[in-house]
């Protein structure tokens, strides 16, 4: 049954720095809201259990695109469409542009965004896989200062993360190191649209001479967090890409992620086609 | 409890005071405050587009914006997107190829498609589809639907 809107807050502040001292003086009264697509249908749901939320949709500190030389730095409210228009991303992060593509539709895109996304903490969710294989950095904010960290140390555990009731998550980063890289990106769902994933994938790797020089694989919906699967990377890197190699990859991802059944899908297929989606990655860049 | 806001709304070119809950949804406060019952009630959860409005240029599922957000936004609803008694192209081309049938989407599907035709004047078969992709018709009338939609893009052009 839907939620008793009257019983919920939502303020606005005049700037982040207004947000940062509100979440600062009362920390884990409020809790941030930003596009919505997720917290409103649990609100219709009646199952959004916080009642106090700061709105910082309208905070243009949190907002934009900025390109230099060494990285690519995402506001985190860009939204999936801002993603999908950039031209560097689509050149350089490819793989974050389709995930951006293929999560809901137009209108979700246009208010879903990056920061919601990673701190909604889903293991299903599309982007994660993308920013964790392009060894996404981000910026957390508090009225103290401000910390980067490695994204793969973000999330520790389900709907668990490395962050502060006083702190919001203001930006991410990605290094323009993808030139010489392979992009392999699928998601697996129900439909080809409109779907959470049963199982997600995202690798980058670099191929010298018929061998893995360098390669990172993350995967969505197969563990309590989206993992980066760091054992497989490692028991991959300097191996020539030949079928010995596929089989290694196979066996060891299988042993590194822990899927689950649930309501959309079961244990043995997503563990099944985890493994088949990172043999057709290293298949693609043998090709 | 919560106390009331004042917010402002231009909805269809007309500004309008109202003192809301901050969370109410934006498709509540069409409906029930505005009484613009054009916009329809799907699923409440984003995933079948019978909520689509524009806001502020672009296209949302208004039962997922709460109207605290939608604070000083311009709003297009199926109520604003005739000129006068003068139909929108993709109105007249629903009702032209029986583009309805229910008529519980065909709101929202009308948004989607006059955004993507003011985003992209000319688009190919596979931008209408993916324009119209967050929009369910549970009567299944899709190539009816679709169909509306290239007409409306070839009336444009004549």
């Amino acid at each position: 049954m839907r939620a008793y809107v009257p019983q919920y807050q939502l303020v606005t502040p005049a700037s982040l720095n207004d947000a940062l001292t509100l979440i600062g003086n009362e920390p884990g009264v409020w809790k941030p809201f930003a596009g919505g697509t997720d917290l409103m249908v649990l609100l219709e749901a009646g199952k959004l259990p916080h009642h106090n939320y700061l709105n910082i949709w309208p905070l243009r500190e949190l907002r934009g695109i900025e390109i230099t030389d060494d990285h690519v730095t995402l506001g985190a409210l860009t939204t999936y469409t801002e993603v999908q228009a950039n031209d560097i991303l689509r050149r350089e992060f490819p793989m974050l542009c389709q995930a951006a593509s293929e999560t809901g539709g137009l209108a979700i895109q246009n208010r879903g965004t990056l920061g919601g996304n990673i701190v909604n903490a889903s293991p299903a969710a599309d982007s994660p896989p993308a920013l964790l294989a392009y060894n996404a950095e981000i910026e957390l904010v508090s009225s103290n200062g401000s910390r980067w960290l490695a994204y793969d140390s973000f999330h520790t555990g389900y709907k668990q993360m490395n962050i502060r009731a006083d702190e919001l998550l203001l930006r991410l980063r990605l290094p323009r190191q993808t030139a010489e890289l392979k992009h392999y990106y699928r998601k697996v769902g129900t439909r080809k649209a409109q779907a959470i994933s049963k199982v997600c994938l995202a690798a980058v790797a670099r191929v010298a001479d018929g061998r893995i020089a360098e390669t990172r694989i993350a995967v969505g919906s197969v563990a309590p967090v989206v993992l980066r699967c760091k054992q497989t990377e490692n028991a991959l890197r300097g191996n020539e890409l030949n079928d010995d190699t596929m089989t290694l990859a196979r066996a060891t991802l299988t042993s590194e992620i822990a899927p689950i059944d649930d309501v959309r899908s079961t244990a043995d297929y997503r563990l099944r086609v985890a493994a088949n989606l990172l043999v057709d990655f290293l298949k693609t860049a043998r090709s | 409890m919560v106390t009331k806001t004042e917010i402002e709304l231009k909805v269809n070119g007309e500004s309008h005071k109202l003192d809301v809950f901050p969370m109410a949804r934006l498709l509540d406060v069409l409906r029930e405050e505005l009484r613009l019952t054009g916009t329809k009630e799907g699923c409440g959860e984003g995933e079948c587009g019978a909520c689509t409005v524009i806001l502020d240029g672009q296209i949302v599922n208004s039962c997922l914006v709460p109207v605290a957000q939608a604070n000083g936004a311009k709003i297009t609803t199926i109520e604003g997107v005739a000129n006068g008694d003068e139909l929108h192209s993709v109105q007249q081309a629903f009702i032209d190829h029986g583009g309805a049938q229910c008529g519980i989407c065909t709101p929202g599907m009308i948004l989607a498609a006059v955004d993507l035709l003011e985003r992209n004047p000319s688009p190919t078969e596979a931008d209408i589809r993916n324009g119209l992709a967050g929009n369910l018709c549970r009567c299944t009338g899709y190539m009816k639907i679709f169909e509306s939609v290239v007409r409306a893009c070839q009336n444009s052009h004549k």
